[in-house]
C-alpha cells in the first residue's frame, strides 16, 4: 500500500524469548556429539574422561555462583528447574507447612506450579508488584507465616525487565528465620532473565535455590541449572539411574551442559561491558520512539537506573493500536519482537505482568516488548524506526479508537 | 459448510498464529476502510459499533443503502483489533458490496463460516474476531430499520437468563464458546461462577452444543 523501502530479512529484537548460540559455545559443544559421546556412568576410560568434563563443568558453574560443585544440579531447562525447586521443596517439607509466597508477575513455569500445588492443598500468596513491577521486601516479610516453607520471587522480569530486590528480600527472610529460630521459609529465585546480565553469587543474594538456563544466554536450549544450598533437600521429579546426586535421574546431556557452562562463562565475563552497550542502545531506541511516535507510554521501571531494569529490555505501549496487528506488520519487515496484547494469548487475557502492574486493558493491548542482544547495533534500531512510525500511523488510521477523545466501548 | 481445521496456527502455548495468504492480503491491504476522521464527513445511512467482550477490541461499520432496492451500496469500517479482525471485516465488506451489493435480507443471512471460508480458515481461537464485524453489520442494519421506521424488522438478539442463581444468559454462553469453552466446566471457569443450578445444566449444555455447532461445526 505505501511501503516501498528496502526490506531487511531479519532483525532480531526478542532475546528475552530465546537467543542464538554463541559460535564459541558451539565449538565447545561439538566434540561431545560424535567423539566424546559415552555415558559418564560407565566405567571404561572414555566414559571416565566424559565424567571428568562433566565435573569440570559443574565446578565452573559453581565458581560463578560462588557455590560448591555439588550444589549444582543440571536439568533440562528453566521450566524443569523451577518445577524441581517448587515441587521439590513443597513435597519434601509439606509436613512443616503448606504455604508458599510468590508474586503475580512470575513466569508461567512458576505460577502454574503454584496453581497445581493449590489443587494439592497448599495455600499460595501472590504478591502484587508496584506500578513498575517491584516486589517490596516488606510485603514479602508480612506475607510469611509459620506455615510458609518457600518464597519464590524472580530475579528479573521477562516482560518489563524489573530487577527485583532479591538481596533485600533474602535479608528479610534471614531475619525472620533467626527471630523464629527456624530454617523456613526457603528462598528460591528464577534467574533465567538475569543470568546474562546480573551477578549470580548466591551468598550475596541470600538465596537457597536459583534457576537459570542456557537458552537465554547464547547457550543451547534444553539445558538448565538448579542451584540448591547444601542442607536443603528436595523431592526429585524424575526417578531412575540416580544421576545428579540422585536428584535428577537421566543420562546427562553432556554437550548441553558443556555448552551452558561455556555460555555462562562468556556472558558473565563480558557482562559489564555488554550491559553498558545495550543500555545505551536501548535508551537511544526509546528516545527515537518518543520523538517519532506520539501517544506512547513506557512500561516498567525508568530507563536511567541500570540497577533497576535489565539493560536490554524496552517495553512500551502505543495507544489506539492493537499489538498483534503491529507484530504482524513488523514481521512483514523482518522485525521480531513480542506483545502483551490479549489478542495473542490463548486465554484472550492481556499480559498478566502488565495487568498486575495496574496497566489498563487498552494500554496492554498496544504493548510491544523489544529485547536487545549481542547481534544488535544502532543500524537495527534505525531500521525499526524507519517502519514503526508508518505502521502505527496506518493502524491508527483504520482504528475507531482514539483514547482520550473517543471512549473505548468496553469502558462505556 | 466446514471451516478448514487444518489452518490452525496455534503453537503449544496458543501464542502465535499462522494466517492464510488471503488473510494476510486483507490484513496488509484492507478494503473499504473509512480512515479515522473521515467518518465525520461520510454520509452513512446507518452505522453500528460493537466492542468484543472477549478481548476488548472494537469495531465500527457504516452502510450506504439504496432505499428502493434495499441493496447495500457501500460498506465502510474501522477496527481496533488483531489481524483476523481486520481481515475478516475486510472480507465481509467485500461480500456485502460485490456484484452491486447484497440486499439487506441477504446480508442478514451471512454466517461467520462464510467469512472464514473466504479467508481460507482462521485459527479456532480467532473465530470470535470474525464474529465482530458480522455483529457490527447487524447493528448497522438495525440502525437502518430504525431510521426508516421499520421497527418490526429489527432483530434483537436479546439475552435470555438461563440460570437464575448465577444470572447466566445465553449470550454469556455464546461469548464463552467463542472464547474456547466447550463444556460446563469451561463455562464456569470463563464466567468465574460456581456450580449451576441442577435444573439449568441440561439447557446450558444444549446451548454449548448449539453455539459450538454454529461457529465451529
Ligand atoms: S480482535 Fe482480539 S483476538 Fe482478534
Amino acid at each position: 500500500m505505501f511501503f516501498n523501502k528496502k526490506k531487511k530479512s531479519f532483525v532480531y529484537l526478542d532475546h528475552a524469548a530465546t537467543t542464538y548460540i554463541d559460535e564459541r559455545v558451539k565449538q565447545a559443544m561439538e566434540p561431545f556429539w560424535i567423539k566424546e559421546f559415552t555415558n559418564p556412568s560407565s566405567l571404561y576410560a572414555p566414559a571416565l574422561k566424559v565424567k571428568g568434563f562433566l565435573s569440570e563443568a559443574r565446578k565452573k558453574v559453581a565458581k560463578i555462583l560462588q557455590a560448591l560443585p555439588d550444589n549444582i544440579i543440571f536439568t533440562s531447562g528453566g521450566t524443569e528447574s523451577n518445577n524441581l525447586a517448587i515441587f521439590g521443596i513443597a513435597r519434601k517439607y509439606q509436613n512443616q507447612g503448606k504455604h508458599i509466597v510468590t508474586s503475580k508477575i512470575e513466569h508461567q513455569a512458576v505460577l502454574r506450579c503454584c496453581e497445581q500445588l493449590e489443587k494439592e492443598g497448599f495455600t499460595v500468596t501472590y504478591l502484587e508488584p508496584d506500578s513498575e513491577g517491584f516486589i517490596s521486601p516488606k510485603k514479602v516479610l508480612s506475607a510469611i507465616t509459620p506455615e510458609t516453607i518457600l518464597v519464590t520471587i524472580m530475579y528479573a522480569n521477562n516482560e518489563i525487565g524489573t530487577i527485583e530486590p532479591i538481596v533485600e528480600i533474602g535479608k528479610e527472610i534471614l531475619k525472620w528465620r533467626k527471630e523464629k529460630n527456624t530454617v523456613f521459609p526457603y528462598f528460591h529465585t528464577d534467574a533465567c532473565q538475569a543470568a546474562g546480565a546480573l551477578e549470580l553469587a548466591v551468598e550475596k543474594l541470600h538465596v537457597d535455590l536459583l534457576t537459570f538456563n542456557g537458552s537465554k544466554i547464547y547457550g543451547p536450549k534444553g539445558v538448565g541449572v538448579l542451584y540448591k544450598r547444601r542442607g536443603v533437600e528436595i523431592q526429585p521429579l524424575f526417578f531412575g539411574g540416580g544421576q545428579e546426586m540422585g536428584q535428577r535421574s537421566g543420562t546427562e546431556n553432556i554437550s548441553g551442559i558443556i555448552g551452558l557452562t561455556k555460555a555462562l562463562e562468556l556472558v558473565q565475563d563480558n557482562r559489564l561491558a555488554e550491559n553498558k552497550r545495550l543500555f545505551n542502545l536501548r535508551n537511544y531506541f526509546w528516545e527515537q520512539v518518543q520523538t517519532k511516535i506520539n501517544k506512547v507510554k513506557l512500561n516498567g521501571p525508568k530507563l536511567e537506573d541500570e540497577l533497576l531494569r535489565l539493560p536490554n529490555n524496552l517495553n512500551f505501549s502505543i495507544l489506539d493500536v492493537e499489538g498483534e496487528a503491529l507484530l504482524l506488520y513488523l514481521d512483514n519487515y523482518g522485525i521480531c519482537c513480542s506483545t502483551g496484547s490479549a489478542c495473542t494469548s490463548a486465554s484472550l487475557e492481556p499480559s498478566h505482568v502488565l495487568s498486575a502492574c495496574g496497566l489498563p486493558y487498552e494500554y496492554s493491548h498496544g504493548s510491544l516488548r523489544f529485547s536487545l542482544g549481542h547481534c544488535n547495533t544502532k543500524a537495527d534500531i534505525d531500521y525499526v524506526m524507519e517502519y514503526l512510525p508508518e505502521i502505527v500511523e496506518k493502524l491508527r488510521k483504520i482504528s475507531p479508537v482514539n483514547l482520550g477523545v473517543v471512549q473505548h466501548a468496553k469502558y462505556k | 459448510m466446514k471451516i478448514n481445521k487444518k489452518i490452525d496456527g496455534r503453537d503449544a502455548q496458543g501464542n502465535t498464529w499462522l494466517y492464510s495468504d488471503i488473510v494476510k492480503d486483507h490484513f496488509f491491504n484492507p478494503r473499504n476502510i473509512l480512515f479515522y476522521g473521515e467518518e465525520e464527513i461520510y454520509e452513512a445511512d446507518a452505522s453500528g459499533r460493537v466492542g468484543s467482550p472477549a478481548c476488548g477490541d472494537e469495531m465500527v461499520v457504516w452502510l450506504k443503502i439504496d432505499p428502493k432496492t434495499e441493496k447495500i451500496k457501500e460498506c465502510k469500517w474501522q477496527t481496533f483489533g488483531c489481524g483476523s479482525a481486520i481481515a475478516s471485516t475486510s472480507v465481509m465488506s467485500e461480500i456485502v458490496t460485490e456484484n452491486n451489493g447484497l440486499t439487506i435480507d441477504q446480508a442478514l443471512k451471512i454466517k461467520p463460516q462464510d467469512i472464514m471460508e473466504r479467508l481460507g480458515g482462521l485459527p479456532a481461537q480467532k473465530v470470535h474476531c470474525s464474529v465482530l464485524g458480522d455483529k457490527a453489520l447487524r447493528m448497522a442494519i438495525n440502525d437502518w430499520f430504525r431510521k426508516t421506521g421499520q421497527h418490526q424488522r429489527i432483530v434483537v438478539e436479546g439475552a435470555k437468563i438461563i440460570d437464575e442463581k448465577l444470572r447466566i444468559t445465553d449470550r454469556d454462553i455464546e461469548e464463552a464458546v467463542l472464547e474456547g469453552a466447550r463444556n460446563l466446566e469451561d463455562i464456569q471457569k470463563k464466567l468465574k461462577v460456581g456450580v449451576a443450578s441442577p435444573e439449568a445444566i441440561p439447557e446450558i449444555e444444549q446451548l454449548i452444543r448449539f453455539y459450538t455447532e454454529k461457529y465451529y461445526g
